[in-house]
């Protein structure tokens, strides 16, 4: 069974195509399998979605909705993009909740005494307004860990912290915590991102943070890549962690031998807008 | 235990004054005439039919006794009609709040507009589920089974000591109860008019039906959910499932398909329109909460969210009963309803303020401290009661996390007269009434369980604490 995401975002100023394979492969057929998708962006100030479709190679229904935090999800997709540099603020996405909501813990994202140190250390050192502190972090955090795309076990913040060495979900993941532990909203964002080598193949979708900053909103910060997010980064769904974003979950009753590979090819479109 | 305290309790057969009160005038006149041995004879064989009947519980924590049988005091507590009657009304009051309150947190939040409730509680709270929110419930009910405990300190006053939105327990109990009394006491009931409890089952299965999605058939079908037989409570789930004559289930015997839940019977699927669930949020469906869950349904959030099954009790109904927003509850009648509440609230110390939490560390040896999400009488400090090194060691607990507790001054429960080795003596009860709603009314079958503290002088009912129970009889008219 394949899940085939096909999409054209056309950002104002950079136009990016999305493609998306996940791929089931069972030794013994599953009798029937659930999955719920969080595969679907919406539009906001720096993102106008132009096309985007779901393939799914069984006979299903794909019904749409929209889950509490206003992520399109689909009970049961190759895409474009159009993205705009907007220095990483976010604005004109939807938004359910107020943002200390995002002041909760949760098992993924809880500080332990390491983050919560490495979080006051550089609060203390200079006494900078949370924009400033939040960026001193970014740059202290992807210095500190080493970007290791990974196997697909999930680790708590702590966890990835300790190991000095995580995916792009353990940034966000601690890059999150640290946020917490000293009263900034923040909260974890799926999507994916056109890479600056060129490279178009990648493993997987990508993920980063968000923070809150008061009187400019939410922030982007894509700690694994040590920036802001730019006119590179498409997004797709907001969460707590990266459960409550994760594109894709889903169960199956019988079957052996589950096999899941993904292949997600993120590139600029050949034909750029003008303007 | 509680020796230092000298607390002088209300006295439900004796009062304060010890005259006695005339609900208990006939129970008082047979406890005079029955010779001490027969009382002890049908003690022994109330023990005996609740072994036979294997009505026991599960201690967590507790490797060594897996299960054991709750301790059953065969005297009952009386309540006369004029005192079931103030009582029933203040429970209906409040159940319709929280009810209210849940709508209004998961949808237009005009309580946290208003400032009457903080944010913080609401948007902070781990049992705040984000899924909820603007997610239409059928009929607009979130919970459909409450459990309100109870106490009193004098004859008018009613106090609410705790509210149970998610998922409350103890009712087998109170219908177990009965049953054996019927059985060893004929005579008793033979002397009084007690208003019958056995129909709660009928009650239950009422509510549960009228709750059905629209898209439910005339005759919806109901089944309850349990996470299985390791779960304490399992004896309570096949018990009632039993009585409601309706299937009990585990996660694995039901799925989703095409936003619709179907559960597996030998004639095939059949669809599910009301779940009765004893199953925490957190492990309902691994594709919105825990992802490790074994004992739910993968989807089932999916067709709830689509309207097309009803889960009794609403998923993130915790939000309403943790304690410390039990200490806004008299504000969330009077925002709701605009009516004074019947039944009265414990003055309670919110922790995390901080003008409170001096007060609380300065009065540790007088106050009770629960933690906001604490059940079953676990993580408590009982000030009186405990010694220094027990209250030093809270007051680190507490120091590092006040957040987490609450504090109340320590009340002398109301008393009842209790079948102990020593004979007949008083000992503190509470009131575990079960409030029914529905689509089309509220249902509360007169009494509840009463929870009986064993050891004398001791505050503490929870079973899992050396608690017994009691039949609860409301006098009719």
């Amino acid at each position: 069974m394949e899940y085939r995401l096909s999409s054209v975002v056309r950002l104002l100023r950079m136009r990016i195509q999305i493609s998306h394979l996940t791929n089931y492969r069972y030794d013994a057929p599953a009798a029937s399998v659930i999955h719920m998708l969080r595969l679907t962006p919406r539009n906001h100030d720096g993102q106008y979605v132009t096309r985007w479709r779901i393939d799914v190679s069984a006979d299903c229904r794909l019904n749409q909705h929209e889950d509490a935090f206003g992520n399109i999800t689909h009970a049961f997709t190759a895409d474009e993009v159009e993205t705009r540099d907007t220095q990483g603020i976010v604005r004109g996405v939807v938004e359910r909740f107020p943002p200390n909501f995002y002041l909760r813990e949760t098992a993924l994202t809880t500080p332990d005494a390491n983050i919560a140190g490495f979080a006051a250390a550089g609060h203390d050192a200079v006494s900078l307004d949370v924009l400033n502190f939040l960026h001193v972090m970014l740059a202290r955090l992807h210095a500190r860990v080493t970007h290791h795309s990974g196997g697909p076990t999930t680790m708590t913040a702590a966890e990835a912290f300790a190991r000095r060495r995580g995916d792009c979900a353990d940034f966000a993941h601690i890059f999150i915590a640290a946020a917490r532990s000293l009263s900034i909203p923040a909260r974890y964002v799926a999507g994916y991102v056109r890479r600056d080598d060129g490279t178009a193949e990648q493993g997987n979708g990508h993920a980063w943070a968000e923070a809150f900053v008061p009187e400019l909103g939410w922030v982007a910060f894509d700690a694994a890549n040590g920036v802001c997010a730019t006119d590179a980064h498409v997004r797709v769904a907001v969460g707590l962690d990266s459960l409550g974003a994760a594109p894709l979950r889903g169960t199956r009753y019988g079957g052996t031998g589950e096999q899941v590979s993904a292949k997600v090819r993120v590139e600029q479109a050949a034909h750029q807008v003008q303007g | 235990m509680y020796g230092r305290a000298v607390v002088i309790a209300f006295d439900e057969m004796k009062g304060s004054d010890g005259s006695l009160r005339p609900a208990y005038g006939e129970l008082f006149r047979w406890l005079s005439d029955v010779p001490p041995d027969v009382l002890d004879y049908r003690r022994r064989e109330a023990e005996v039919l609740f072994r036979r009947i294997g009505i026991t519980f599960a201690v967590y924590g507790e490797a060594d006794a897996q299960e054991r049988l709750i301790p059953f005091d065969v005297l009952p507590r009386i309540l006369a009609s004029t005192e079931w009657d103030v009582l029933r009304a203040g429970l209906e009051q409040r159940v319709k709040a929280i009810n209210h309150y849940i709508r209004d947190v998961y949808t237009r939040r005009e309580i946290l507009k208003a400032g009457v409730v903080p944010e913080e509680l609401v948007f902070q709270n781990r049992v705040f589920r984000p899924e909820m929110n603007g997610q239409k419930v059928p009929h607009d009910i979130y919970v459909h089974i409450a459990g309100i405990d109870i106490v009193r300190v004098d004859p008018e006053n009613f106090y609410v000591l705790e509210d149970n939105a998610r998922t409350p327990s103890g009712v087998s109990y109170m219908l177990e109860n009965r049953e054996i009394m019927l059985r060893l006491f004929p005579e008793l009931f033979a002397r009084h008019r007690v208003a019958p409890v056995e129909n709660y089952p009928d009650e239950l299965l009422a509510t549960l039906k009228s709750v059905a999605p629209e898209t439910a058939s005339a005759d919806p079908t109901v089944v309850l959910l349990t996470p299985g037989v390791y779960n304490s409570a399992y004896y309570e789930h096949s018990f009632l499932a039993d009585k409601l004559g309706v299937e009990l289930v585990e996660g694995r015997d039901l799925f989703v398909k095409d936003d619709l839940v179907f559960m597996r019977t030998t004639q095939g699927p059949k669809r599910v329109d009301v779940i009765y669930r004893r199953i925490d949020d957190d492990f309902l469906d691994p594709l919105a909460f825990r992802p490790d869950s074994v004992l739910g349904v993968p989807g089932l959030m999916s067709v709830y969210q689509a309207g097309n099954v009803t889960l009794a009790n609403a998923v993130g109904t915790g939000v309403a009963d943790d304690k410390a927003v039990y200490s806004y509850m008299p504000a969330i009648v009077k925002f709701y309803l605009g009516e004074e509440p019947i039944l009265k609230n414990v003055p309670t110390w919110r922790c995390r303020e901080s003008e409170h939490l001096a007060y609380v560390l300065d009065h540790l040896d007088e106050l009770v401290v629960k933690e906001v999400h604490g059940s079953g009488g676990y993580g408590m400090l009982i000030g009186p009661a405990a010694d220094k090194a027990t209250i030093a060691g809270f007051r680190v607990k507490l120091k590092s996390n006040p957040k987490n507790f609450v504090a109340q001054p320590t009340l002398a429960l109301s008393t009842c007269p209790t079948c102990v080795d020593e004979g007949v003596a008083p000992r503190h009860v509470d009131l575990r009434p079960f409030v029914l709603t529905g689509r089309d009314r509220v249902r509360i079958v007169p009494g509840g369980l009463t929870r009986v503290a064993l050891k004398k002088g001791s505050l503490v009912v929870n079973s899992s604490q050396g608690g017994g129970t009691k039949d609860t009889w409301v006098l009719d008219r």
